[in-house]
């Protein structure tokens, strides 16, 4: 027992847990009585994980990594734009479409890299560049408009399934984008643990000049990050687009602030070197809840404003108290 | 300053030291690098505090708080790295932390008056006070160091390695300036490795070594071969294991080094089963001769082979080449604190997909066979003492399996268990036909472990010597270019 709890990322997670149930149990009591239905879950996952959920698997690696990204709300406004482009006027097939915003995410990714590792400008100056350079460019993409575009069954990836077939209930539960999103983070939180490239971000972040000293490839790994996370805020906009069902050049704003707050919640450090995809997960479920609670009870958008920030700074100062404590 | 004592962990850094300066006197400090100057200094700044012991000054008992007590008493601190902000003009530095303002909106007419005021005083009237200092030439910035010493009107000035970055011309004015505070009644402790300035311009001298005082004298008392025997003065004790050793083929040559920084010109041969030693003052440039081998910084001119490898290289490549460096700075540079000590250990050879039960078991054994002290290889580095993380970052390049190891610094700042299990590792992996090319600043381990040593000056690397055809006090007047 002692091992486990001198063993800081498993207390980080079961602190994170606790906490969640204390939140959970306060809107038990307070909220409307079906606040612990299997219902009421289902429509947290689905208001969670598509959308936050995936984008948070991008920039969990990019802060593991060092780094920083604030143009997720951005990016994700412009790949929604650009498949419902790609649905409207060049009549393509819903994969292709698909293809081409997680593509247009990845290039992105790759841009906010570039500047980083070539360029050696501060990432957070960067991608302040590109939250603003990208929505701009979405926006003149789509002509200052949403776009309209035909459906197909991109639209239905984060509804929940219909149909009452007993062999399909469990699969039923959640919709495509939820399980999208949990097999994303089994796979990347696998990458991080068990792969020499996952190795590699976390060392990079830990200590850049300690991995430079042993060989490990700074400049390429930073790039590929960024790409990779580029991808999954790709993936996300996707997510965006079937909730909308329409492409739309405002949309997801302020979503990077969002999916900072889930990771830092998560425990990881902004220093590097810190953090995990099931910790930055439970931050974003635990954000959820608030504010599922929150409206649930009634209250008004301000209250649940200040219970976030509130529980933002709470969450990194207890972390910070418990590593002096050790 | 009597009976001051201070420990760090298990290292005794100033044992009962008794130190006396007076006014209007230039007192030298000086002993080899880790002889307790540098902390005994710490103490006095107030940076750090002792364990046991009293600081009169002025008649009047004296424990600062912090490093600006003891500066507005009169205690003021020169280090070797400057500490100005860069961004800030001479008058905001000389004045930094006591601004002369009103309801906090600084007076800027009395402020550049008091600045220039106090660099008259040191004979420096041609100086815009209002341009930030990092428009200033070094030697220049340093001036506007010992002139904040003069605006706090300093009675105690000390000075740490102040010349070590400047040219000729400009430690003649800096001598000049320390003659001016000596005579407006300023005790002034000089600390420095070159020993003939001590000769020129200081009064009297205290001689530390291993954290005990051995000796004060009046420098005219004393000629340089006394100061060097009071500075080496131990016998080479049965610590250091070395075996008959029987060097074979060149696996590293280097030619003619000249890095974009340092060094300026540096060869060597390094034979497989032998160790060879670099001595030399820190600054001279040691750390850059292996850090342009090892591909970490850049090359101007001159030849590196490795084997059958010649040319520079990343490090990746020189990894692949079978080189492996030990860093001098295990916090910084050396190991990543945050990741476990089986990363740590295998970050250099890792397999695209990582088996944590085969890197659990390789980690394991080099744990056991370098002695690590740790819970599990899970443990993350940062959890373990200095001694631990040290064998922690050389047991990466055991279990990389290199044939060259670079080791800068390695028994810095650890224990003397953890030291006697390095030294017994250098000697098995020469035996074993790794060639070893080692960095210290303390002489009795160079003397102790090393087949042959060569000393670098100023960013020259000297010929190398057998160990037995050479000793402290040579290698030390050597480093000092005396």
């Amino acid at each position: 027992m002692k091992n486990i709890l001198k063993n800081s990322s498993l207390t980080n997670l079961l602190g994170l847990v606790i906490a969640w149930c204390f939140i959970f149990a306060f809107f038990w009591w307070k909220a409307p009585p079906n606040f612990h239905s299997l219902d009421n879950f289902q429509t947290m996952a689905r208001q969670v994980m598509p959308i936050v959920g995936i984008a948070t698997l991008g920039m969990t690696c990019i802060i593991i990594c060092g780094g920083i990204d604030l143009s997720v709300g951005s990016v994700v406004a412009f790949v929604t734009v650009v498949i419902a482009r790609l649905l409207l006027q060049f009549h393509v097939s819903p994969w292709v479409a698909l293809l081409g915003g997680v593509v247009g995410g990845g290039l992105w990714g790759f841009v906010n890299g570039f500047i980083i590792t070539r360029l050696k400008v501060v990432p957070f100056i960067v991608t302040l560049g590109t939250y603003l350079f990208v929505r701009g460019a979405a926006k003149g993409l789509a002509n200052s408009r949403t776009i309209d575009s035909p459906s197909s069954w991109l639209n239905d990836l984060t509804s929940q399934p219909k149909g009452n077939h007993a062999w399909y209930a469990f699969w039923n539960l959640f919709p495509t984008g939820v399980w999208v999103t949990i097999v994303g983070a089994v796979l990347v939180a696998w990458m991080l643990k068990r792969t020499r490239f996952g190795r590699h971000i976390v060392a990079v972040g830990s200590n850049e000049q300690a991995a430079r000293l042993c060989g490990v490839p700074v400049e390429r790994v930073k790039l590929a990050v960024y790409v990779l996370a580029g991808l999954f805020m790709g993936l996300a906009g996707l997510m965006q687009y079937s909730r909308l069902t329409l492409g739309d050049p405002t949309a997801a704003d302020g979503l990077e602030l969002k999916v900072i707050a889930a990771v830092v919640i998560g425990g990881a450090s902004l220093n590097g070197g810190q953090g995990s995809i099931l910790g930055s997960l439970l931050g974003a479920w635990i954000m959820t809840t608030i504010s599922t609670g929150c409206s649930q009870m009634g209250l008004d958008n301000w209250v649940e404003q200040m219970i976030t920030g509130a529980i933002i700074v709470m969450a990194v100062a207890v972390d910070k108290l418990r590593l002096r404590r050790e | 300053m009597h009976g001051i004592c201070k420990r760090f962990g298990a290292t005794v850094a100033l044992d009962n030291v008794n130190l006396d300066f007076e006014r209007g006197e230039v007192h030298a400090l000086v002993g080899e690098n880790g002889s307790g100057k540098s902390t005994l200094m710490r103490v006095l700044s107030g940076a750090i505090k002792a364990d046991a012991g009293t600081i009169t000054f002025d008649g009047q008992p004296y424990s600062p708080h912090n490093p600006m007590d003891a500066r507005r008493m009169g205690i003021a601190m020169i280090y070797q790295e400057l500490a100005l902000c860069p961004h800030l003009s001479t008058a905001e530095n000389v004045l930094l932390g006591m601004e002369l303002h009103s309801f906090g909106v600084i007076d800027r007419t009395t402020s550049r008056q008091r600045t220039e005021e106090a660099l008259k005083l040191l004979g420096i009237t041609n100086l815009n006070v209002d341009v930030p200092v990092s428009t200033l030439p070094i030697a220049t910035r340093q001036l506007v160091e010992i002139a904040r010493a003069v605006a706090l009107d300093s009675k105690v000035v000390v000075l740490d390695e102040p010349t070590s970055s400047l040219t000729q011309a400009d430690v003649e004015k800096l001598f000049e300036v320390v003659q001016i505070l000596r005579d407006k009644g300023a005790a002034i402790v000089y600390i420095s490795h070159f020993l003939d300035e001590i000769k020129r311009i200081c009064d009297r001298m205290t001689v530390l070594r291993d954290g005990v005082n051995v000796g004060a004298a009046k420098v005219a008392d004393v000629d340089t071969d006394t100061i060097v025997s009071m500075m080496v003065g131990r016998k080479i004790d049965t610590i250091y294991p070395r075996s008959e050793r029987h060097p074979g083929e060149v696996l590293l040559e280097v030619k003619g080094l000249h890095g974009k920084k340092k060094p300026e010109d540096a060869s060597l041969e390094l034979r497989r089963g032998e160790v060879l030693g670099i001595a030399g003052l820190n600054g001279s440039g040691r750390t850059e001769l292996m850090r342009c081998i090892f591909g970490l910084d850049s090359v101007k001119s001159g030849k590196i082979k490795i084997g059958t490898y010649e040319g520079t290289a990343k490090p990746a490549k020189r990894w692949n080449e079978g080189v492996g460096m030990l860093s001098e700075d295990r916090k910084l540079e050396g190991l990543a604190l945050t990741m476990t000590i089986a990363d740590n250990m295998t970050m250099t050879k890792l397999k695209p997909i990582i088996s944590n039960v085969q890197q659990g078991e390789d980690a394991k054994q080099w744990i056991a066979k370098t002695g690590v002290k740790c819970r599990s290889p899970l443990q993350a580095v940062g959890e373990l003492s200095g001694g631990n993380q040290q064998k922690v970052a050389i047991a990466r390049l055991l279990y990389h399996d290199v044939d060259v190891l670079l080791l800068d610094e390695p028994t810095r700042g650890i224990d003397v268990g953890s030291k006697e299990t390095i030294y017994a590792l250098i000697d098995q992996l020469a035996l074993q036909g790794k060639a070893v090319l080692m960095i210290s600043s303390y002489l009795p381990e160079l003397l102790g472990t090393c087949d042959r040593i060569a000393v670098m000056h100023k960013g020259n690397l000297g010929q190398t010597r057998l160990v037995a055809e050479t000793d402290a006090e040579a290698i030390i007047r050597e480093a000092a270019g005396a």
